[in-house]
């Protein structure tokens, strides 16, 4: 690898009282690539992903965004630093328009006070933002329903607008938690659609979790197996399709026939 | 007809103050979910801070008015960072208890204070009058329904048109999505907590106008509006400002038209009773957002 890695995760521990929910996960994910976490049910995929989006403090192990120490960073200062991130039950704004979720994605960028240009009083600044919103949402598909409230959308455009907000965040890395979860065939063909444009088009560094093999074995660069909280396997997809480990943690135990007839 | 129009005007003015107050509700309720016990004893602050600075320390009236509506909205933000920040996290409930136990405080404080009785709030109206038709109009409710106006429009143009209020809606309606993209989400709380104070200095201003005046029972007008609240739908400013408006005029109607048989004081409960049958139709309120849930 020629470049220095964009995020580095070392020995990431936690645990809930005697609980752990994950333990000595350590990988880099470079500039670019698509990198995902996968694991059955209950193998500590969501908990990994809320250390990283700075929801769960982690007991041990640290995590480096370009070599700075990203488990000291404020919550709301996350965004300055290029990290955008969207959430399973969806993290939108019901009564806002879709323009308008976008709009609040660029509060970090937004130095004076106006963003609206019902008064008329639309100046420069104000018109970059929604310039730039308007064409996150474009890029989404979904310039036709810019002034419509989200909550009057069905729910994979409501996702779409969650990702068009993320765009316009203007982010280096895009966390996405479980990105294809509830939605329908036709819904999940045209996310996983996204999600790769969004690395092939807009070259963002993209980490996601998800529980859809299918999915992840089609966009992602390299893969993270976890089994009980444990690292069990990385890799490219191919490597991860044939690994005797991850197949047992899928698909459990062979079952071997000459035992039982002996 | 004049009887009705000097009730209609009196009405429109008491409800153009029950919405300052309400909205103070509003506001801070939409945002993090809390009933402010203490807004009552917010009102009561300011208008003893008004009439502190006007007659006490003798600024120019005005002077004294802006003075006491950035203290009490520094004694918002304060509260907010001094103490209900420190129990984020914990039930509602605790918040609220809370806000009891500080209006509780307040008011005993300023009344220990400045005393039990009435005091001059230092207006440059007093009873001031003049008619229309046959209708007597007091200058200060001219006042208070012009000031209203103008704070709501104010109130109304940062909500829609500024990034900071546009990310009071956002932390509204989702904190951790509001978190996630960069909006300091404590800093958007301490705003709607000023605001709460700011709103509550002019609506205690209104309150303690003629024929009303300084005094510790002020603060009872919060609760006298808090049907203006539930029945605009809670959280919702467009609610609370229609709802205030609602109640003054029912109020004041009420107290006009009642019969006797009802009882002498049946006006006090007419907001109460138009506050049940709105929720019988609506049990959300006029605006309020009936919550959707996938199923």
């Amino acid at each position: 690898m020629t470049w220095a890695p964009l995020i580095e995760v070392q020995d990431l521990t936690l645990r809930f009282g005697a609980i752990t929910a994950f333990e000595g996960v350590s990988f880099d994910v470079s500039v670019g690539e698509l990198f995902a976490v996968i694991g059955p049910n209950g193998a500590g995929k969501s908990s990994l992903f809320n250390a990283l989006s700075r929801v769960y403090e982690p007991n041990a192990g640290s995590v480096r965004l370009d070599g700075r120490d990203f488990l000291r960073v404020r919550r709301d200062r996350l965004a300055a630093l290029g990290v955008a991130r969207s959430f399973q039950n969806l993290g939108i704004f019901p009564h806002l328009t879709a323009l308008e979720n976008v709009l609040v994605g660029r509060h970090h960028l937004m130095r004076s006070g106006i963003v609206r240009s019902g008064l008329g009083l639309a100046g420069r600044e104000e018109q970059r933002h929604r310039a730039a919103a308007a064409d996150a949402l474009e890029f989404v598909g979904l310039a036709c329903h810019a002034d419509t409230e989200v909550q009057l959308l069905p729910y994979g455009h409501r996702k779409r607008v969650e990702l068009a907000r993320c765009l316009a965040m203007e982010p280096r890395v895009m966390l996405l938690d479980e990105p294809v979860a509830g939605m329908n065939a036709a819904e999940r063909v045209d996310a996983t659609r996204l999600v790769q444009r969004l690395r092939d088009e807009r070259e963002l560094t993209v980490v996601l979790v998800e529980h859809d093999m299918g999915m992840v074995m089609q966009v992602a660069d390299r893969i993270l197996v976890l089994d009980f909280g444990v690292p069990i396997a990385i890799g490219t997809p191919e490597q991860i399709q044939a690994d005797e480990r991850v197949i047992r943690a899928y698909l459990g135990e062979p079952f071997d026939e000459e035992a039982v007839a002996a | 007809m004049t009887e009705f129009l000097q009730l209609l005007f009196q009405g429109v003015s008491l409800g153009s103050t029950y919405a300052l107050v309400a909205l103070g509700f509003a506001v801070v309720y939409r945002s993090s979910g809390v009933i402010n016990f203490a807004q009552g004893a917010m009102l009561l602050l300011g208008a003893y801070a008004v009439s502190w600075l006007a007659v006490d320390v003798g600024l120019s009236f005005a002077l004294a008015v802006l003075a006491a509506t950035v203290m009490l909205a520094l004694a918002g933000a304060a509260l907010h960072g001094l103490v209900l920040r420190r129990v984020v996290g914990q039930p509602t409930f605790v918040l609220v208890m809370i806000t009891i136990g500080v209006g509780i405080a307040v008011t005993h404080g300023v009344e220990a204070a400045f005393g039990p009785d009435r005091r001059l709030l230092g207006d440059p109206w007093g009873a001031a009058a003049f008619e229309v038709g046959g209708v007597t109009i007091n200058t200060v409710k001219v006042w208070g329904i012009a000031v209203t106006a103008a704070a709501l429009g104010a109130y109304f143009a940062f909500d829609r048109y500024t990034r900071w209020g546009l990310a009071m809606q956002a932390t509204a309606a989702d904190e951790e999505a509001t978190l996630s993209v960069g909006v300091p989400v404590r800093r958007v709380h301490a705003c709607t907590w000023a605001l709460a104070g700011a709103l509550a200095t002019l609506g205690g201003l209104f309150l303690a106008g003629f024929p009303g005046a300084p005094q510790p029972a002020l603060g009872d007008a919060a609760l006298r509006a808090f049907p203006a609240i539930v029945l605009g739908g809670l959280g919702s400013p467009v609610g609370a400002v229609v709802g205030g408006l609602l109640i003054g005029v029912v109020e004041v109607l009420t107290s006009g038209y009642a019969p006797d048989s009802l009882g002498t004081n049946f006006y006090a409960v007419a907001p109460y009773v138009a506050m049940i049958a709105i929720l019988l139709v609506r049990p959300y309120g006029l605006f309020g957002a009936r919550p959707v849930e996938r199923v």
